[in-house]
């Protein structure tokens, strides 16, 4: 088999830990002083990535992001994970799934690799489009929601955790993966490969000079979901078993 | 021209409609853009049809059985009706693990945006849907000039009723090209063999979490479910740690529910978790920490040990004679 590259793609996010909220005048998502995180399920895209690469399946991992240029912090901390070279794709505006999949088959057209590996989905946009628009636009296989993944002679298996249980497909390689959250765990970072990560090489793109001029939803309003509010403390069991009787739910 | 095309999901003959499919015929009526059809994809699909037949308001079925349907990846459905779309203003998939495998793949084939999990229309371009785990909502426009490509977040719809109409729509059988991309291949689905009623469609769904310990544990749950007739969900953590399998895990990242009774058990009601319960209708907690974040969501709460509660709940269920 050809030495094979691995294209995992990574998007900083709001940290899942932080409970997000609307600025006041309604515009946007409040974000000063905000945590900002890798996309969770990317960096399990990546640890999975760094797992074949360990395996000796892999030669090469790239990864690559589309963000604004503070979402350098988060690629440094994807090369001081393992990755072996960055890619960041500057921009300063929101990008949309569709415009990402363009920017990321420009690249797997530079690249060549075997596999892409992304996450399911976002956790700010919660689209979990990207992978598969790739997938659609590079004319290759693919996976969604990925548990497992196992390699073999130009195929990949894959486990997906789809609605009704786990469903086993096989992919001729090169193809689209994306993970969900039970692929594998993340390794932590170590101090030492900080300091390393500074000296592997991260290229910078103008998201400009890729010349896209894509259809985009537009955000016409943001507003606060309805909120549910708290209901009773009860001192029972069978105060309880009341309660929902009362109610016509038991 | 305006014209709606509904993806059903894939089905093996099954009687009745997948509830999913009927959630996704509401949302387009309530768009309400043009005529509307509906593609089924599978294989022995004659028993169904003659069901959907019942269906009001739709112009066509567009049938495409074959055996190499019956569990069709996503590169084939994108191959089977890449062209069919494009005759369409309005394209629907059902929010399901299938529908969102699919229709971003038609989207990236056609070069369109595609909306996500829809909880409301506004007009047959404007959609209400939720962002960050459901913590904010936005209302996104589809620009002119683009077909409108989405799925459908299940539960915030209810489904269409099959009414007798005058005049049946047309079924129209539909060439299933011999050239079908090979290049992914199902191998197998496990399934889970329970009999419990689905987690998506069920009234009542009693859930668990990491506090329960072990697998063995967990099946505590088992009792009550059968008691009322419910399905069961799991948190995350609880799935994590092998307790539940993974297609009942509850969230972000599971699946969004709206039953009409919620019970939570030694869940401690994270964000990613809410969720998906954010619909319910009555949401119950039982959890030790009366600081548990669960309790700001929950229409009755009791702190208390699980361990506990569940056999005294059982217990009170048959002392008030009240079951299923
Ligand atoms: C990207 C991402 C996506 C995620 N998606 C999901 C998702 O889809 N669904 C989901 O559920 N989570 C999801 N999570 C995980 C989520 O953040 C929480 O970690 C998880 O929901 C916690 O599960 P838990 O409540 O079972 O466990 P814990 O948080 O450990 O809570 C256990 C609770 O049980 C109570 N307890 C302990 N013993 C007892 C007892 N004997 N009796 C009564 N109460 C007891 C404790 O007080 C505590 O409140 C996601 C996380 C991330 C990062
Ligand atoms: N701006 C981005 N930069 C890099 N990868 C991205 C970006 N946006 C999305 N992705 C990838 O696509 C996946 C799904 O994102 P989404 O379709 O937005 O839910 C993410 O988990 C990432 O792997």
């Amino acid at each position: 088999m050809a030495p094979m590259k691995i294209l995992v793609a990574a998007k900083r996010v709001v940290d899942y830990s932080v409970r997000v909220r609307l600025t006041p005048d309604r515009t946007g998502i409040a974000s000063d002083g905000v945590k900002m995180s890798v996309n969770p399920f990317d960096e399990i895209a990546l640890e999975e990535a760094l797992r074949i690469r360990e395996r000796g399946e892999a030669t090469q991992v790239v990864v690559a992001t589309v963000g604004p240029p503070e979402a350098e912090s988060q690629i440094r901390s994807l090369l001081a994970m393992g990755a072996d070279r960055g890619i960041h794709v500057e921009t300063g505006r929101e990008t949309a799934p569709l415009e990402v999949a363009h920017v990321l088959f420009r690249l797997v057209q530079e690249i060549g690799p075997g596999l892409v590996i992304l996450g399911k989905q976002a956790i700010d946009d919660d689209c979990g489009q990207t992978g598969p628009m790739l997938a659609a636009l590079w004319d290759r296989p693919q996976a969604t929601y990925v548990s497992k993944l196992t390699l073999s002679e130009g195929r990949v298996q894959a486990v997906r955790e789809v609605d009704h249980g786990l469903e086993t497909v096989e992919l001729v390689l090169p193809a689209v993966i994306t993970t969900d959250l039970r692929l594998n765990t993340p390794r932590f970072i170590k101090m030492p490969d900080i300091m390393k990560a500074r000296q592997k090489p991260l290229e910078k793109r103008p998201f400009d000079g890729f010349g896209l001029d894509l259809p985009r939803l537009t955000v016409e309003a943001y507003l606060p979901p309805p909120e549910r509010e708290a209901g009773l403390r009860l001192e029972s069991v069978a105060e309880l078993v009341t309660r929902l009787h009362d109610r016509g739910v038991l | 021209m305006d014209a709606t095309l509904v993806m059903a999901e894939a089905q093996e003959g099954t009687v009745p409609l997948a509830e999913a499919t009927l959630k996704t015929l509401a949302v387009a009526r309530k768009i309400g853009a043009g005529p509307l059809d509906i593609a089924w994809t599978g294989t022995s699909l004659d028993p169904l049809l003659g069901q959907a037949r019942t269906l009001a308001g739709i112009r066509r079925h567009l049938v495409f059985d074959d055996p190499r349907l019956t569990h069709p990846t996503a590169d084939v459905m994108a191959a089977l009706v890449g062209d069919l779309v494009r005759d369409y203003s309005h394209v629907l998939m059902p929010g399901t693990s299938f529908g969102r495998d699919v229709l971003p793949r038609l989207a990236g084939r056609v070069g369109a945006p595609a909306v996500s999990d829809v909880l409301e229309v506004l007009d047959p371009r404007r959609f209400k849907r939720g962002l960050y785990a459901g913590n904010v909502h936005a209302v996104v426009r589809v620009p002119d000039g683009v077909p409108v490509l989405l799925t459908v977040r299940l539960a915030s719809w209810r489904p269409v009723t099959a009414e007798k109409e005058a005049q049946p729509a047309g079924i129209e059988k539909r060439e299933v090209p011999a050239d079908l991309p090979t290049e992914a291949r199902f191998v197998g689905l496990e399934r889970d063999a329970s009999a419990r009623p689905d987690l998506q469609s069920a009234r009542r769904v009693v859930s668990g979490g990491r506090s329960f310990g072990s697998r063995e544990n967990f099946a505590l749950l088992e009792g009550l479910a059968d008691r009322l007739n419910a399905a069961i969900g799991a948190s995350r953590a609880a799935v994590d740690a092998g307790y539940a399998p993974n297609d009942l895990q509850v969230g972000q990242t599971g699946k969004i529910i709206a039953p009409e009774l919620y019970m939570a058990f030694g869940i401690s009601g994270a964000i990613q978790h809410l969720t998906g319960i954010r619909d319910a209708g009555t949401i119950v907690a039982v959890n030790k920490d009366p600081e548990a974040p669960i309790f700001k969501v929950a229409d009755f709460g009791l702190v208390g040990d699980l361990f506990e509660v569940i056999p005294a709940l059982l217990a009170e269920l048959e002392r008030q004679g009240i079951a299923r």
